[in-house]
């Protein structure tokens, strides 16, 4: 098989903030990186991202990262693992300052310092008065990382291919990865990208879900060549739902309008977020306040033709307050809902936004599986960061604030790991042609010509039955049947035909090969979440409302084959301080 | 413009509507598939034009009310907003 092949010390697969944090540190230290993007690489999600990053700099009130530590694992729902949590939480300090010195225009201080705000989950002396820990750059903090880590990776040199999509990674006779086949999206030719360490760092995976915040690139596309490479997934259960994006579509609306005042609806016009929670009603908590409306919904009191939303309501808040406190808000339900805040209510239904789990790494960024009994073993030459990662820092929830924080210390993290790992292995391996074979086998699947199932038939069944059987509402009888659903449509993905086979920028053939990613993710979600017989964190189970520490006080695995689970413990002793033992959350 | 075929063309527009932001994707893949065909050939430069420009400078654009300081690319806005603003009875 003759493919172009190219060389370099490190791959880097995703040009988000992990990615590009991660290359910067291998190209500044000399390493020949190349860095894979399937969209240009300032178009990764990671500008969506606004709300800052959190570092105890301690610059607008009394702070220290043993408090971020604290606020870290009580948010974790005490599964996250302890050493890993310490360690993002110091690392959280050189890591700002480091962005800061590349550039970043953090907003500041009168007296120059970086400016802090405060956000829900922090605080200061271990659950006291509130904190002030997330440095951001005005609204658009991940906009302001990404373009300076792009702008830096550019003048240190860093190889970029830009719209090249990553069909999977390949393996030397001893089955040690040593890079990955890409796609040109262009011209539609694969070529080979042999390097002696490999970093995923392609982001998280919301468009599983029908309704999402997420892009549309954010399709899972690492965590499943991961799956592919029979690594597990850990912790896949545990996904962040925003209770309040445009129905439909998923557009986030802020918690902030029902800070200002509004106040959800059902089909009766009741206010029904009295029942269930009499006393913070529409600032409950996220998960609360997803599972109210999925109840409504489900319990025939959806609004709408198909009675398939809630209503948020803002019009009594005027037209004044409305424009000035909420400007993006009225446009995007102009825009995506047709509704006028000003005048209607807003449709809504919660929106799939963060996963906390991903592939398992320690805290170098190294995918680290079991081994056996209890024992971790490094896979060589293989990384992750980033949200398609799971170091184990946000266990159950992820604080906000957290999320950019993950991705530049892990991303910085695994390129300084990875410095080190290509000095000490300094010979390229050589890819073995079966590898290669069944990497391009994904690719030339796609040529099979007929009627067959259309990409977007199989797509749009799948994310339903993910987001009415592995969503916010998860009961055994709901989850089971979702799980012989999906394993249904798993059965009918070798029917799905291309009936475009042409080569130059064939967009209908990455979404097929997006597809297959996507229900891989989809299954590892799933699973876990019927197996695990508890509620913890943003994983509710309304047959088991409790979390079971006795029982469930461990990370999950889902291996591909046979969708096979295996657990393993969390790492409750942190690297220098004392461990903080699980109690119940309360805010 | 490349010498490629129309239809390698609408699809390579197609992959530069993906974007990092959700409401960017659905703005500009919608007028990809509801008002491209309608534009003339300067209509046309200007949508190309648009989808070279940030995210966050789009989003401004599109989301926050923010006017576009060349009155072609504004035009643009409109008009997109205009054709994929949902409309309701």
């Amino acid at each position: 098989m003759s493919i172009p092949t190219r060389h370099f010390d490190a791959l880097i697969i995703g040009a988000g903030g992990a990615g590009l944090n991660a290359a910067l540190q291998l190209a500044s230290a000399d390493v020949r990186v190349a860095v894979v993007s399937k969209v240009f690489p300032t178009r990764s999600h990671t500008v969506a991202a606004q709300g800052g990053v959190n570092a105890a700099l301690a610059n607008v009130l009394p702070d220290s990262w043993h408090w971020h530590m604290f606020d870290t694992v009580k948010g974790s729902d005490y599964l996250g693992d302890q050493d890993a949590i310490e360690f993002m939480c110091r690392e959280a300090i050189p890591t700002v300052y480091e962005l800061e010195h590349a550039g970043v225009p953090f907003s500041r201080l009168d007296n120059g310092k970086i400016y802090q705000r405060p956000f829900g989950g922090q605080s200061q002396n271990f659950g006291g008065d509130q904190a002030a820990r997330t440095c951001a750059a005005a609204d658009r903090t991940g906009h302001a990382i990404l373009h300076t880590l792009y702008q830096q990776n550019i003048r240190s040199r860093t190889h970029f291919f830009d719209e090249f999509f990553a069909l999977d990674l390949v393996r030397d006779a001893e089955g040690v990865i040593c890079g990955a086949l890409v796609l040109e999206i262009e011209t539609g030719e694969p070529m080979l990208i042999e390097a002696k360490a490999t970093l995923l760092a392609t982001g998280g995976f919301g468009q599983v879900f029908r309704t999402t915040s997420n892009a549309h690139i954010n399709t899972g596309d690492g965590v499943a060549m991961a799956l592919r490479a029979d690594i597990p997934l850990m912790d896949m259960e545990f996904f962040q739902f925003h209770p309040t994006g445009i129905a439909g579509k998923g557009m986030l609306i802020t918690e902030g309008v029902r800070g200002e005042g509004g106040y959800l609806i059902n089909k009766d016009g009741e206010r029904f977020m009295e029942r269930y929670a009499p006393r913070a009603k529409d600032l409950a908590s996220r998960d609360v306040v997803s599972r109210a409306i999925v109840t409504e919904v489900k319990e025939g009191r959806g609004c709408g033709p198909n009675g398939d939303h809630v209503l948020l309501k803002v019009d009594h808040l005027g037209e004044d307050i409305i424009s000035k406190r909420l400007p993006s808000i009225r446009e995007s339900s102009k825009i995506f809902a047709g509704a006028d805040p000003v005048r209607e209510p807003i449709p809504v239904f919660p929106t799939a936004h963060y996963a906390m789990g991903g592939i398992p790494t320690d805290r170098f960024g190294r995918v680290a599986v079991p081994a056996g009994h209890g024992a971790e073993e490094i896979v060589p030459g293989l990384y992750a960061a980033g949200e398609c990662a799971c170091a184990s820092v946000h266990g159950a929830n992820r604080l906000g604030g957290n999320s950019l924080l993950d991705i530049l210390v892990f991303g910085r993290l695994a390129g300084k790991n990875i410095i080190d790992y290509v000095r000490e292995n300094p010979y390229q391996r050589t890819t073995d042609s079966a590898s290669l074979e069944q990497a391009m086998s994904r690719l030339t699947r796609w040529e099979q010509k007929g009627e067959g199932i259309p990409v977007s038939q199989l797509r749009a069944e799948f994310r339903k039955c993910m987001e009415d059987h592995a969503g916010v509402f998860r009961t055994e009888e709901i989850m089971t049947e979702g799980y012989e659903r999906l394993c249904e449509l798993r059965e009918r993905l070798p029917e799905v035909r291309l009936h475009d086979h042409s080569k130059v920028f064939n967009t209908a053939r990455i979404e097929a090969l997006e597809l297959e990613n996507m229900m891989d993710v989809g299954m590892s979600i799933a699973v876990s979440a019927l197996k695990r017989q508890e509620s913890r964190g943003a994983h509710s189970r309304p047959d088991y409302p409790d979390r079971d520490d006795q029982n469930w006080l461990k990370h999950s695995l889902y291996y591909r084959e046979g969708d096979r689970m295996d657990y393993k413990p969390v790492r409750t002793k942190p690297l220098t301080v004392e461990s903080f033992p699980p109690k119940e959350r309360v805010y | 413009m490349t010498d490629s075929t129309p239809a390698s063309e609408r699809q390579r527009l197609a992959w530069q509507c993906r974007r990092g932001l959700l409401e960017l994707d659905h703005l500009f893949s919608r007028f990809l598939e509801l008002g491209y065909d309608d534009l003339d050939a300067a209509g046309r430069v200007a949508f190309q034009r648009l989808l070279g420009e940030q995210d966050q400078i789009l989003n401004d654009w599109f989301m926050m009310g923010v006017e576009a300081p060349d009155p072609e690319i504004a035009v643009m806005v409109e008009r997109i907003l205009a054709v994929v603003s949902v409309q309701r009875d």
